[in-house]
């Protein structure tokens, strides 16, 4: 909500040409969603401060933004009019857009250098703690003090919030400092952005220039930047970094766990010559992807809980564009494990790629009934992440690697659960370890494969 | 002439092309009812005449005629049908869809024919195409009975044709709709005359046991399941009473396979004196001729099945399956004497008996007996209460509309069975319940209820509802019922409110509701609890296995806590003041279900306080700090001045918002820091309390709170009547206090729990909520003039619909539950409402 901008270059007043706002008076424009105002709450020769606050108006800020989450309570009560945000990065651009530009009508020399400053944000909301703070502002060579707030001081219990009372020093050009905050406040906060678009790539490259190059957090920047919109990250990416190969989830020597685990079940399919396939809990359709590729499978279908990943499976699967042929192929339905379906009866193979960690543990019995005594496939694919493995990452003995996990099992509890399954309703089964195995703690997924007797 | 055929029959129209099919059939039903090959040939092909199409027209037809025959509609073939595989195929329709079929034949005279086709203008067929119409017609002329036609007519001449008076379409013998009962539905007597006098004693009537009479208390009627006889020691003398009582208009009685086998027996057919049919003729043997004659002429007369009160009952020796209720065909009888087999036998050599009810869904109400079962189950709408007496079980009756049971022992067993007669191990129903079937919940849904006749739900809302309900509701069994949503009033006249009790009191004026109770609204959750007296009761009446007396969750059917032990450990506090207190006693129940505010608010809205509350309150106040620090240093000139006015105003508000959020919380360290505010009763052990005005939950609830360590607590309310000036007056100037000390508000209902006013339902409740409550609603800043003014600008109208249609569902799925409907029906409502949920509405309302 509040910058301020602090020098003791001599004469401190120049501060005013440099930005060129007058240190007398209140100034005040229109920015999206309210105004800015610049004032000067101290102006001697010694030391100059100019001030940029924001005037957020909370209803125009949610008034017919369309999006389908104006009907969450979040959209009406939150901290966007109160904080340092991408707001205020579109102050910084409308109200000093000469000095972000390197201009400064009556002194043009000031512009190239570097004088002492000291700003303060209040309130900075950092999505990662000081120790992110230190990891954006760091390289750049910015003394940073932070004070963090308390939730509520009425209840320390509930723990710290994260606002910040930030007081960053370093002596550079002010064009540098606005540049740096420009890119870095939105990246910081890390939440919602009220722009995002094509034109957000070059804005990025050219407040980015001489700095974003050589920053070790350069990746991570970019992303957050553009909030997570691997695409455009991408792009961006690849322009600032030019020839050198990029490290992103596409490249081969970094495949990660998921996609490594579903090439396993792909693999395990095609190897057990089965014609039709249902993967229950397809999500954004990954497995499906690999299976529609096999020759042999006749029929494919993805089921899954949520009709947003089935959207997303869709596309990713361009099921709008499938040949007739495809079409007889794969289908998409939506459908819970924990209500009878008579459309899973008559597969030769069904895939539950971790999908049981997500149901509570009571109603496992459900799925159980519904997999293999209702729709009861020759084959039953279940994977699910090994509890055990956790120590690789974690000492916390009940931490799970996902919010929505329900339970995680060690190898000793699959076994189990396979066990009473298989003689519930006449399975055999097999348990593989998916993924590199760790010394004492096997791997990060295990699998287990059922055959009917 | 007249012609008679059932109400519900396939008239097949036979005759050469210009015997005048299509004008008689045309003269006689309503064209909706005639579905015609001509037709049918023009809508695929745009032309009546056109041959080639004939293959595509049939098709059409047929599956027009069977859509029809499916939803119990009478519907007549146009079409020359003269060819029997023309005719066979309509046959088979029809026993397709357990519907008769009846022959009408236009039998004219060639040159009738021939003329006619000459006369037409529209087309013109050849003569010789007619002559090998009329020569195909009277070959298969004398073949229909035997094709399957149950009745046929013959019209040899345009006169004949003339002299048609009337079609009369006559109710089928099993359409006893306008028999409402009440009736004492019999189980399978199979001779056991002492207990079936016991049973009859037990039901209030009086017998006459050696006269063979039994005079039928007030206005109910005896419904026999048939099997009357065999294996039991006194066949004749059931009969006896029966016949007597079926004669007089007292009962009536469905035959059952022995029954039947009895009739071949008496009618001098070959049959097995096996299956204690011995025992039956031995017994016969004692009687006179008469007697024998007039029991043949009885059997003879008994009907498959009755469907009665309306369509809401049906009664069947085996039971009957939806689409053969009150439809007549051979399968149908069939189905109704011996059920339905697998073609398998057991192990005791016994064919397999495939249980029907698995698969039932339809609105009537299955009575049946022919398998003996330990104790009788209801299973999705249906209930087989043979409980073999004649094995030496029991002769049970069931009271309709009461659904009570009731029953004597036998008195000793005069037969063993062949197959063990154990108790069963699992409840059928809890069974099946275990996983309800997604093909009901899916789609765009139509739910009828009590107080709303159709609540239509759309297809993407139950697509959410399916998500929220698989990944993070409780089990469906235990969501009995879920709250309502509810509108706040409309925006208030004064300046600085959004919302003031003037104008709920005005919405319930307007609608011409006279007394309304305030209720204070309590800042918690919204929490749905049930407890049981203990865990037997859940697992019986929930079919919930787990070890647990009850559950308490949110209004979206999510447990209320993350805590297992701590939910049972706070459940078995309320059982205990229940329990202590009489409760059970006073109810008549073992288990209750409260609708309640569980507090404090932070017990549940933990991450909301964290993410949003609290986290809005830290960024406001620490960011308005700094920036009055700033302002106040900035050299004072005019605008500065009333821009830090303005932020000093700024920063107050949101000082008070952070207060307005903090009086809702405090520190859970255990139990007894948690506080139950129930407000409805909403059900025990066969009731609702619906019909009870709010005055009395109110007072009834006061009842089991308070006291050492009760987590209950009461809600302060008033009764406030609408015309009694200073009863209105005083009501607001409570609201004015009780928010003025920062309370949330209170909620304005009319007195009675179900009002209606002359446009409908009228709004179960209205919310009044505080100003300063308001800002956690609408953020810090609402009461600035220039925000009030736009937030006045908000419609109620989706709100309050909302509201009313998920009013109607909560009350009809509790309704459901407690008249023991399957829990499909049941959570057919519960889906629905949470469906309902996902409409995108104001959160801020």
């Amino acid at each position: 909500m509040l910058l301020t901008i602090t020098t003791t270059h001599t004469p401190a007043t120049d501060l005013g040409y440099l930005l060129h706002k007058h240190p007398a008076r209140l100034q005040s424009f229109e920015i999206k969603s309210g105004k800015a105002h610049v004032f000067y709450p101290q102006v001697s020769e010694e030391i100059c401060t100019c001030a940029i606050l924001l005037d957020i108006d909370p209803v125009e800020l949610v008034r017919g933004n369309g999006n389908p989450s104006q009907f969450a309570l979040e959209q009406y009560v939150n901290d966007r009019p109160y904080v340092a945000s991408s707001f205020m990065s579109s102050a910084i651009a409308k109200g000093f857009s000469s000095a972000l530009n390197g201009k400064c009508k009556d002194k043009p020399d000031l512009v190239n250098v570097a004088i002492p400053l000291e700003i303060k944000l209040a309130v900075l909301p950092v999505g990662g703690g000081e120790d992110m703070l230190q990891r954006i502002f760091g390289p750049l060579g910015y003394g940073i003090t932070a004070e963090r707030h308390l939730l509520d001081p009425r209840f320390p219990e509930w723990g710290e919030s994260r606002y910040f009372t930030v007081t960053l020093k370093n002596t550079i050009t002010l064009q540098s400092l606005l540049s740096h905050l420009y890119v870095l406040i939105p990246v910081l906060d890390n939440d919602k952005h009220y722009w995002v678009n094509d034109e957000e790539v070059q804005k990025l490259l050219d407040k980015g220039k001489g700095w974003l190059e050589e920053h070790p957090e350069k990746e991570m920047i970019v992303r957050r930047y553009l909030r997570n919109q691997r695409s455009l990250a991408n792009e961006a990416l690849n322009m600032l970094l030019q020839e050198e190969p990029v490290a992103t989830e596409d490249n081969p020597q970094k495949i990660r766990l998921h996609d490594k685990r579903l090439e396993s079940v792909a693999a395990e399919i095609e190897a057990s010559g089965v014609k039709t396939v249902i993967d229950l809990g397809c999500g954004e359709g990954k497995l499906l992807k690999l299976l529609m590729k096999q020759p042999q499978l006749t029929k494919i279908i993805g089921m899954d809980v949520s009709p947003r990943s089935l959207e997303i499976a869709g596309r990713r699967l361009k099921i709008d564009r499938l040949t007739e042929y495809q079409l007889e192929k794969l289908s998409l339905i939506q459908g819970a494990l924990t209500y009878r379906d008579r459309r899973l009866e008559g597969f030769d193979l069904a895939a539950l790629v971790e999908v049981i960690e997500h149901l509570d543990a009571d109603r496992l019995t459900a799925l159980e009934k519904n997999v293999f005594y209702f729709a009861r496939p020759g084959t039953v694919i279940v994977t699910t992440p090994n509890k055990e493995w956790n120590i690789t990452f974690t000492t916390e003995t009940d931490k799970m690697r996902h919010s929505d996990h329900r339970f995680e099992w060690t190898r000793a509890e699959l076994k189990n659960w396979c066990e009473q399954v298989g003689e519930a309703y006449q399975y055999s089964y097999a348990i593989k370890p998916l993924g590199d195995e760790v010394e004492g703690a096997g791997a990060p997924t295990q699998m287990a494969i059922f055959k009917k007797l | 002439m007249k012609i008679k055929i059932p109400e519900l029959s396939l008239v097949v129209m036979i005759g050469a092309s210009g015997s005048g099919k299509s004008t008689f059939a045309g003269k006689w039903f309503r064209s909706t009812e005639i579905v015609s090959s001509d037709t049918c040939r023009a809508i695929i092909s745009n032309d009546e005449n056109s041959l080639d199409a004939s293959d595509d027209a049939f098709d059409l037809l047929h599956y027009i005629v069977k859509k029809r025959l499916k939803r119990g509609l009478l519907t007549i073939v146009d079409a020359t049908n003269v060819r029997p595989e023309d005719r066979a195929r309509l046959v088979q329709l029809a026993r397709e869809c357990h519907v008769i079929p009846v022959a009408i034949v236009m039998n004219m005279p060639e040159q009738v024919c021939v003329n006619r086709n000459k006369d037409r203008t529209d087309r013109s067929i050849p003569s010789h195409a007619i002559v090998n119409h009329v020569r195909q017609l009277k070959r298969g002329l004398g073949k229909l009975r035997m094709q399957g036609f149950r009745k046929v007519f013959e019209l040899r001449s345009p006169e004949d044709a003339d002299a048609v008076e009337a079609i009369v379409r006559e109710p089928l013998w099993n359409n006893r709709k306008d028999e409402h009962g009440p009736f004492d539905i019999i189980g399978d007597v199979h001779g056991c005359y002492e207990e079936l006098c016991a049973l009859l004693t037990v039901l209030g009537h009086t017998v006459d046991a050696a006269a063979h009479k039994v005079s039928v208390t007030n206005g109910r009627k005896l419904v026999f399941l048939g099997d009357l006889n065999d294996r039991g020691p006194a066949t004749p003398a059931v009969y006896k009473l029966v016949m007597s009582a079926v004669k007089e208009g007292t009962a009536l009685c469905v035959p059952g396979n022995h029954d039947m086998k009895l009739l071949k027996y008496l009618n001098g057919k070959d049959v097995q004196l096996v299956h204690g049919l011995e025992v039956t003729v031995a017994q016969l043997e004692q009687e006179e001729d008469a007697f024998k004659e007039e029991l043949k002429t009885f059997l003879d007369g008994l009907i498959s099945h009755y469907v009665l009160d309306g369509g809401k009952l049906v009664v069947a020796h085996a039971g009957l399956k939806e689409e053969m209720q009150g439809r007549g065909s051979s399968t149908v009888r069939d189905f109704c004497l011996y059920g339905e087999t697998t073609g398998e036998t057991d192990e005791f050599g016994l064919p397999v008996r495939y249980n029907w009810a698995i698969k039932y869904k339809g609105d009537a109400m299955v009575v049946y007996g022919h398998t003996p079962v330990p104790e009788p189950q209801w299973f999705n709408n249906t209930i087989d209460i043979d409980t073999g007496c004649v094995f030496g079980g029991k002769l049970t009756a069931l009271r309709y509309p009461e659904k009570e049971l009731l029953s004597v022992p036998a008195n000793k067993t005069y037969c063993q069975p062949s197959r063990p007669f154990l108790p069963d191990t699992v409840n059928l129903q809890q069974e099946y319940d275990e996983l309800p079937d997604i093909e009901e919940l899916l789609g765009k849904q139509q739910i009828r209820t009590r107080l709303i006749n159709n609540i239509t739900v759309r297809e993407g809302n139950t697509a959410a509802a399916l998500e929220l309900m698989s990944r993070f509701s409780l089990h469906p069994k235990w969501l009995i019922y879920l709250p309502p949503t509810m509108s706040p009033s409309e925006t208030s006249q004064l300046p600085q409110y959004l919302e003031h009790p003037a104008e709920a009191f005005g919405h319930y004026r307007h609608n011409e509701v006279q007394k309304v109770i305030c209720e204070e609204k309590h800042m918690g959750s919204r929490a749905i609890v049930i407890v049981c007296k203990d865990s037997t009761v859940v697992k019986e009446r929930f079919g919930i296995t787990e070890d647990s007396i009850g559950t308490c969750y949110t209004r979206t059917g999510r447990a209320f806590f993350n805590d297992k032990t701590q939910e049972q450990a706070f459940l078995g506090m309320i059982r205990d003041v229940l329990s202590t207190c009489g409760f059970w006693e006073e109810f008549d129940t073992d288990w209750v279900c409260f609708d309640s505010e569980l507090m404090p608010w932070n017990a549940k809205a933990q991450t909301l306080l964290r993410q949003q509350y609290a986290a809005t309150g830290a960024a406001s106040t620490n960011a308005m700090r700094e920036a009055l620090a700033a302002l106040t240093v900035t050299n004072a000139t005019e605008e500065v001045s009333t821009l830090l006015k303005n932020y000093k105003e700024r920063e107050e508000m949101c000082r008070q918002f952070t207060d307005a959020y903090r009086q809702y919380c405090w520190e859970v360290k255990g139990l007894e820091d948690y506080k139950l505010a129930p407000f409805h009763i909403l059900a025990t052990e066969g009731k609702t309390y619906f019909d009870k005005d709010h005055r009395w939950h109110m007072e009834q609830i006061a009842n089991y709170c308070g006291g050492e360590g009760n987590p209950m607590i009461t809600t302060a309310f008033r009764v406030v009547d609408l015309e009694d000036e200073n009863s209105v007056n005083e009501a607001t100037a409570w609201w004015e206090e009780l928010t003025g000390r920062g309370g949330e508000g209170m909620v304005v209902k009319p007195l009675s729990f179900i009002e209606k006013g002359k446009r409908g339902l009228i709004q179960p409740a209205i919310k009044i909520r505080g100003r300063e409550y308001l800002r956690i609603i609408y953020g810090p800043e609402y009461t600035l003039p220039a925000n009030l003014e736009r937030l006045k600008k908000r419609g109620l109208s989706a709100k309050r619909s909302l509201a009313l249609k998920e009013f109607a569902l909560g009350i009809e799925a509790l309704e459901r539950f407690v008249a023991k409907d399957p829990l499909r029906k049941v959570h057919q409502c519960v889906f629905g409402l949470l469906a309902l949920e996902s409409e995108p509405v104001d959160p801020r309302l």
